[in-house]
Formats: C-alpha cells, structure tokens, sequence
C-alpha cells in the first residue's frame, strides 16, 4: 500500500486555482520528485499536503485520510516539511532549532542521541550549535532546515527545492546526504525541485506538473528518457 | 544626599513593579505586535480579587498564589474569547477591543467594589529594619527579581517555553515543527496576565486600592518598554528601573510630585523621537 496517496487534490489562492485536481501516490521509503517550471504548482503541493492552504480532494498518509486536519496534527502523525526558504528561527541557536524539531515527539528521551545522529550527517550544524541560526549561511541553513525535520523521526520528508542559491559542490554534498538519510532512516522523501537532472538521479519516481495538473507521472529513468522531458526540462 | 538616596532606592521600588509590568506587555507585543492597553486594567482585576481573597478570610500568601492561578487563567480565557476572533482583523479594530477590554473591566471593578480607596496589605513586615528603604520596597524588589528569574527559567531551559518563543518568531516554521500556535498565544497571555498580577499586589499598599490605581503605572510600565526597546524583555525589566528612579528623583528635586506622571510621557515621546527601537531592542531593516 502506497505511504501517501493523492486524489483528485485542488488548491486556490484567493480567486486563483493553483491546482487542478492533481494525482499522485508515494511509496514506502522511497524517493520522488516533483518536478516542474516556476509557477507550475509544485510548492503549493507540499503546502497543501501540510493544510497550509486550503484545499479540496483527498489526502491520505498511512492509510489515513489527512486533507482537513491542522497542520500540526499532520506533523504529529510523521510528516516533516523542509519548506520554501527554509524556515529556520533566524534568533535562536542551531542547536535551539533543532530541538525545536523534536517539539511534537512524544519520546523525549531520545531528543539527546537524535541530535547526536543528526551532528553525524551534518558536523558542521555542531561546530555551530550555540552560534544563531540566523548567521549561518545559506547552505547551512538548509541543512538546518533537514535536520530540524529528520528530528521529528518522520515517515515522510517533504523538501522544498533545497537546492535553491546553493553552490553546486554544496547541491551535490546535500543530494548524497539526501540518499543517505532515506537509506538508513527509511524515510520517503517528496522531493520538489527545479534542478531536473539531480532530481531524477537520486529519485525512483517523478512526476512532472505544468499549470496546476500532473502530465507525466512514472519511473525517474523513463522520465529521463522522454523527449519532452529531456527538451524542456533537463536540456539536451 | 541621605534624602536623594531615599529617593533613589524608592525608585528603585517602584521600578520594579514598572519593570513588571513592562515584561507583561512586552510578551505580548512580541508574540502579536500589539500592545495592549488592558494590561493595567487585567492587573487591577487581579489585585481586586486578592483583596477579596484576603478578605475572606484567606491567609496573605495562599491568597497571592490563587491570584496568580486566577489570572494566569483569566488571561488564556481573554485570549480566547475575545482576541481569538479579531485575531486578523486591521490593527485598529484590535486596538478597539483592547480599549473596550481596559473599559470593561474598570467599570466592572467600579460597580462591584465601588470607587472608594481601599488599602491593600503589604505581606512585609512594618518596622524599617534599614534607613534608606521600607520592609515593603525592598519585598517589592526582592518579588520582582524572583518572577524575572522564574521567567528567564522557564524561557531559557524548558522545552514549552523554547515553543512559545519559536512561535513567537515565526509562527508558520512553528507549526511544522508541531506546535500549536494559538495556544502558545493564550500561554502568553495567561503568562502577561499572572505577571501583572503580582505586579497589582506589589504596588496596591502603595498607591491604594482603586479601579484607576493603574492607569499611571501603565503609563511608567509602557514608557520603561519603550525606553528598553519594546520587543526586548531585559530591556524593558531595565527600563521599568530607570523609570522607576528617574520618576522619584525628578518629583522630589526637580519638577515637584504633581508633574511626575509628565516624565513618562516626555520619555514615551523622546524615546519614539531620538531612538524608536529603545536602547535594547532591534532596529528592523527591511529590504524593499
């Protein structure tokens, strides 16, 4: 059975229907991308998963229906969301956000050994974690941000173009860590992004939307193969 | 110099309270952005039903405990009740209902107690010990300082209060971690409320008891946040002791005690003036 499954999903800003009534589904601890040109509907997606906008349509997590809870209810039950800019708490400490990150966990004891796992995938966030998140640069920030949602222990990891102003040797550095987590933690990730290429390396799955509705859906390799795909989106 | 010094030390006092209810407002303003102007009234409330307590026959501090309880849990209720619902709406429709609040409650306060000045009892004992300061200031201080460390406690080192300030700062990143928001808003206000309270205790045996015993300490109190920096709460504790000194020793050497409730107000303004972030808090750039 699929972790998460989408059905017939519309979302709206105001007047503006962002979404069409969109379908998709995600696999146990398995990697797939959303993928798409600006504007497409990708982040609003992940907001809409997350009820942080207001939507129509059918959303179930773990076989339950989730599309009309709060927000923190559905990251309770093991969704984490990287968002768009990265969300971090600009004044507190590194090590403040992440605890932060455990906030809805009902196992305190073990905040102190997540943290140390955490600090393993990423040292730097240690070598920084009485200094203010707000100082850390941009890529730091965005391993904050994955670290603050791989606190939770979710089951599924929602992350928002983390690629976005980071230099590439920085991408390709956060992609590895990416696969390492879903390896080891057995976390699915919904990865939205608008590098096409990273993506359909380190995801199984893809889907492709344009103008709020999914228009290809599929294997990451086949996606890769497609001419339409490989044109528009990853440019040769 | 033995009377400047009395005064000094009186200020000082007196700071403390302003401090307090500086602290009040400024948790407040930080979680919301709004001040609220029913501070002072919520206070006068609390210290209403202290006296009440008391004179039921409840002894002084069990009484000041379950004054706090009370208005720990009046102020969630406020925050409920009345902010939830405009809780979106333009800031001056919120401002209306703050007012409304401090009108309400004055009158409430005016209807059941009546107008009359009641005096209030100090939990201090009554014969001076030291030269320069009654038992009941130096309490005063010594009441404030714990609530301050209490609060710096609870903010610094406890999992809810690293939540109320997360929430504070950003609310959206606050509710994808699992925290529920709102609540931390109400916890706030519940937190606003117990602190005025104390606040309301300490200073009734000093100006008496009367609905409008407060309307000059909110004044001092919103000019000591505004002096630390509103959206700073060492700044305001610092504040409501500058305040605190500057008024006593400016009514009894400079411009006489009849013009003291003026040196708030020239504060308020040269502070918005000369430096409208206050000396402690943030100045906020914004890229356009």
């Amino acid at each position: 059975m699929a972790l998460l499954e989408v059905r017939g999903l519309r979302a709206a800003y105001g007047q503006t229907r962002v979404l069409h009534g969109i379908d998709f589904a995600l696999e146990e601890s398995s990697i797939t991308a959303l993928l798409g040109a600006n504007g497409a509907g990708k982040t609003t997606t992940l907001r809409a998963l997350c009820a942080m906008v207001r939507t129509e349509g059918e959303v179930h997590f773990a076989g339950e229906r989730i599309d009309g809870r709060a927000t923190e209810d559905i990251v309770r039950m093991g969704v984490a969301h990287v968002p768009d800019g990265r969300g971090t708490f600009l004044n507190l400490t590194t090590e403040e956000n992440l605890k932060l990150g455990a906030y809805a966990r009902r196992d305190r004891k073990d905040v102190e050994g997540d943290l140390e796992r955490v600090y393993g995938y990423f040292p730097r966030l240690r070598e920084r974690r009485r200094q203010q998140a707000g100082t850390l640069s941009g890529g730091e920030q965005q391993m904050l941000a994955v670290s603050r949602a791989l606190m939770l222990r979710p089951r599924l990891m929602l992350l928002d173009e983390p690629s976005f102003g980071l230099a590439p040797l920085v991408v390709r550095e956060l992609f590895a860590i990416l696969a390492a987590i879903n390896q080891r933690e057995r976390v699915s990730l919904l990865l939205v992004e608008q590098n096409a290429a990273m993506a359909l390396e380190l995801a199984s799955h893809a889907y492709l939307l344009e103008t709020g509705r999914v228009v290809l859906g599929g294997a990451a390799d086949e996606l890769r193969r497609n001419d339409a795909v490989r044109r528009a989106y990853l440019g040769y | 110099m033995d009377a400047f010094l009395h005064q000094v030390l009186a200020g000082l006092a007196t700071g403390g309270i302003y401090a307090s209810l500086a602290l009040a407002l400024v948790m407040i303003y930080q979680a919301t952005h709004l001040v609220n102007f029913a501070q002072g009234e919520m206070a006068m409330f609390a210290t209403y039903l202290a006296w009440s307590l008391l004179n039921a026959g409840v002894p002084y501090w069990p009484a000041f405990l379950l004054t706090i309880g009370i208005a720990f849990v009046g102020g969630i209720l406020i925050e409920r009740v009345v902010v939830r619902p405009v809780e979106s709406s333009p800031v001056l429709a919120i401002v209306v209902v703050f007012i409304a609040l401090l009108v309400i409650l004055n009158s409430v306060a005016g209807w059941i107690y009546t107008y009359t000045l009641k005096s209030f009892p100090s939990p201090f004992p009554q014969q001076a010990a030291f030269k320069y300061m009654s038992p009941h200031e130096i309490g005063a201080i010594g009441i404030t300082l714990v609530v301050l460390a209490a609060l710096y406690v609870f903010f610094r080192f406890t999992p809810l209060g690293l939540a109320m300030r997360a929430a504070a700062q950003n609310p959206e990143s606050a509710r994808l971690v699992g925290i529920r928001v709102g609540w931390m808003l109400a916890l706030g206000w519940g937190l606003a409320a117990a602190i005025g309270a104390v606040a309301g205790m300490m200073v009734a045996p000093i100006v008496y008891l009367d609905p409008n015993m407060m309307g000059g300490v909110l004044l001092y109190a919103f000019a000591a946040a505004l002096v630390g920096g509103i959206d700073s709460p060492g700044g305001a504790v610092l504040g409501g002791f500058l305040v605190g000194v500057l008024e006593n020793v400016l009514g009894a050497f400079v411009i006489g005690n009849e013009l003291k409730l003026s040196v708030a107000l020239v504060l308020i303004v040269g502070v918005l003036l000369v430096r409208p972030s206050g000396f402690f808090g943030r100045v906020h750039v914004t890229r356009v």
